[in-house]
């Protein structure tokens, strides 16, 4: 790995930084039942990770999100709830692999 | 002297295990030295706070490479980092998860599971303050420490309401741990 | 006196209070924030009778102080970093004003790049201004040199600012066995401040005049004159505070096992508890190592120095700082001690640590092992050799004679 002078880095860090593995909590769940495409969620993700075009397309992705609840405050009718985060050990520590409880990361 | 490494993230109160493990240590006439190593500062973000325990005053300051016990407040971090790094043969890893221990792949360290955030949930609708449990059962599961001495240190830091609830969270806890823990897994 | 465990950050707001300032201002930098938040809260649940001034950044925060130090009242403040960097200029003010100012540093690498981790390069980087400097092993340590600060800012015979330094997490957010006295204990060390000059609209006088060269060499010299003088009233003011409060106040520098000693480490801070160990072990070995800690870094203390050393072969100086462009600052001084003395110990140094980079026993017995084979002038510890460093082709961190 090369250490530039003065630490000068290239831009797309955020990219790799796969800040997904920070939630703690809860992870937003979009129920695509009365969403009206407003884009209010996606343009108050402080991580730029809501994406969607058209009503009940909305949907976080996992990778990078913090698990805020800002899309879910945010949402002026009531679309995005925020669900209990499965914590789990990796599949390589468990004697059965369970793929539900990994199924359950994806979006909804 | 024991030393125990915790992994958690910042906002699990790691610190607060910390403290309040010295606290009980001290409570029983030891030396105690607890202080944290911290990643970015934000919430969620990985960490470690690590504790040294001894009869004599505790003058190593640097992080704890070889730990004798280690608290993981959060299953997750499992995955990025080897919880069970430095640990000897006969330590003891101590994982907050309502896994129970028999689905867990035997390893040379022991391995000691605890639904900590379960039990923090159901006694104080807290699930991220799992630490007082997680002390409980680092009580039952090594026998360093007594549990009065923890006791002490919960109602001492935290007087009041909350207190009592954290320190039935730690007895809770404990007797999972002493119970065998297999049973009692939800 | 009660034995506490303490985070060293309470230990410090505990020492503070009991040292009754009137004044306090500080702005929030980590790792120092437990400080100012714990004294705030003193403040506000009337614990501490003193005035909070709420300010904008550090350079504000320390010009209250000197203000209202100018107005004849204990004052505090606390910072790291580019905190500190930013009081400079206020520093060399309240330093040039001759004021008791006591100020926290809570040791932390500077920028850029930004790391909010320990190293000693903020209070270091500060040498030059007039302000005493005392670094703290541990929490202990550090609450007692609190209550002299105090005394010897204070000092009609010293009248200079003073800055406690800390190891920034490794003591600030240790948590610890602390002995806080008592306030009558504080009391009966520490009296109520009596300025020498104070700003006072009764008798009116002019602090920190605009001065002509015919006479600004002179405040020069007498400030150097007076922290020279200093040494023995620092060492003073530690042999009262062991006969008040029952316990070692190491003033200048703390002598282990250096009496027979072949090599003796010299460093400042938390990183001695380590060389305290490392020369435990060495000795059950039969090897004949020492540690020097330093504790008063400003007024560097010369002959205490150089009396302490002279016997050694080796001298293993080991820092949390580099002066740019040219070394180790402690390592350098310490050689400039020895100049044209009969006595010459090898003297090497060592650059370790910065930015939080873990001490172990491993950088200390290269320390050793590097010095014993030949002298070091200049050298970095620890070293990656797994990252390339650009524009480098062979990094070695040696710089030969």
């Amino acid at each position: 790995m090369k250490l530039t002078i003065g630490g000068v880095s290239q831009p797309g860090t955020s990219r790799e930084n796969r800040t997904g593995s920070w939630r703690v909590n809860s992870r937003p769940s979009h129920l695509h039942k009365t969403c009206t495409a407003c884009d209010l969620c996606a343009l108050s993700c402080p991580e730029g990770c809501i994406y969607g075009k058209g009503r009940n397309t909305y949907y976080s992705d996992l990778t990078y999100c913090k698990g805020c609840g800002n899309c879910a405050d945010v949402c002026p009718v009531d679309d995005i709830v925020m669900v209990p985060e499965e914590k789990s050990l990796p599949q390589e520590w468990m004697v059965f692999s369970d793929n539900q409880e990994y199924k359950s990361m994806a979006t909804s | 002297m024991k030393e125990i490494r915790v992994h958690a993230r910042a906002g699990q109160g790691a610190i607060t295990t910390a403290m309040l493990l010295a606290t009980a240590a001290f409570e029983e006439g030891k030396y105690a030295l607890a202080f944290p190593n911290f990643g970015a500062e934000r919430l969620g973000a990985p960490m470690n706070a690590f504790i040294r325990m001894d009869s004599q005053p505790i003058r190593k300051r640097s992080q704890v490479r070889n730990p004798d016990y280690v608290i993981v407040q959060d299953p997750t971090l499992v995955k990025d980092f080897d919880v069970t790094e430095g640990v000897p043969d006969n330590g003891i890893v101590i994982i907050n998860t309502p896994t129970v221990t028999s689905q867990i792949k035997p390893r040379t360290q022991k391995i000691v599971t605890v639904p900590a955030s379960l039990i923090a949930e159901d006694v104080m609708g807290r699930a991220d303050r799992a630490n007082t449990a997680l002390l409980g059962a680092f009580a039952a599961a090594t026998g360093e420490i007594k549990m009065e001495s923890l006791i002490a240190a919960i109602r001492q830091r935290f007087p009041g309401p909350m207190g009592e609830k954290n320190v039935i969270a730690l007895q809770r806890a404990y007797e999972f741990i002493k119970n065998d823990g297999e049973k009692d897994a939800k | 006196m009660t034995k506490k465990l303490l985070e060293g950050s309470q230990g410090i707001a505990e020492a503070v209070a009991l040292c009754r300032p009137q004044v306090i201002a500080a702005y929030p930098i980590t790792p120092q924030t437990h400080i100012p938040q714990e004294l705030a809260d003193m403040v506000a649940n009337g614990k501490l009778k003193a005035e909070w001034v709420n300010v904008e950044s550090e350079h504000s925060a320390a010009s209250v102080v000197l203000g209202a130090s100018a107005t004849g009242v204990r004052v505090f403040t606390a910072s790291s970093s580019q905190g500190i960097l930013l009081m400079n200029e206020v520093l060399f003010n309240i330093a040039g004003m001759r004021l008791p100012v006591v100020l926290v540093c809570v040791n932390r690498a500077i920028s850029a790049p930004l790391n909010i981790w320990n190293d000693q390069q903020d209070s270091i980087s500060q040498r030059d201004t007039g302000v005493i400097q005392l670094y703290a092993e541990d929490n202990q340590e550090a609450a007692d040199l609190v209550y002299q600060a105090y005394r010897i800012a204070e000092d009609h015979r010293v009248q200079l600012p003073v800055m406690v330094c800390l190891d920034g997490y490794v003591l600030s957010h240790a948590w610890e066995t602390v002995d806080i006295p008592s306030q009558a204990q504080v009391d009966s060390f520490l009296p109520p401040f009596k300025p020498l000059y104070k700003l006072d609209p009764e008798n009116p006088l002019s602090f920190g005049m605009y001065m002509e060269p015919d006479k600004y060499l002179e405040t020069r010299y007498m400030i150097q004159h007076t922290m020279e003088q200093s040494i023995g009233i620092i060492q003073d003011v530690a042999h009262d505070f062991e006969k008040i409060f029952g316990r070692p106040a190491t003033a200048i520098i703390e002598e282990y096992q250096t009496h027979d000693a072949t090599t003796i480490l010299v460093g400042m801070g938390s990183m001695v508890s380590l060389f305290k160990e490392e020369v435990d072990q060495l000795r059950s070995q039969g090897q004949k190592v020492g540690v020097l800690k330093l504790v008063c870094y400003r007024p560097f203390p010369k002959e205490e120095l150089y009396q302490s050393l002279k016997r050694a072969k080796h001298v293993v100086v080991i820092e949390k700082a580099t002066s740019l462009g040219f070394g180790g600052p402690v390592a350098s001084e310490l050689r400039s001690v020895f100049y044209g003395c009969p006595h010459q110990p090898a003297i090497s140094g060592f650059i370790a640590g910065l930015g939080g980079r873990d001490i172990t026993a491993e950088t200390v017995k290269t320390a050793l092992n590097k010095a014993h084979r030949h002298p070091v002038d200049t050298e970095y510890l620890d070293l990656r050799t797994d990252l390339e460093l650009e524009g480098i082709s062979n990094p070695a961190g040696q710089h030969k004679k």
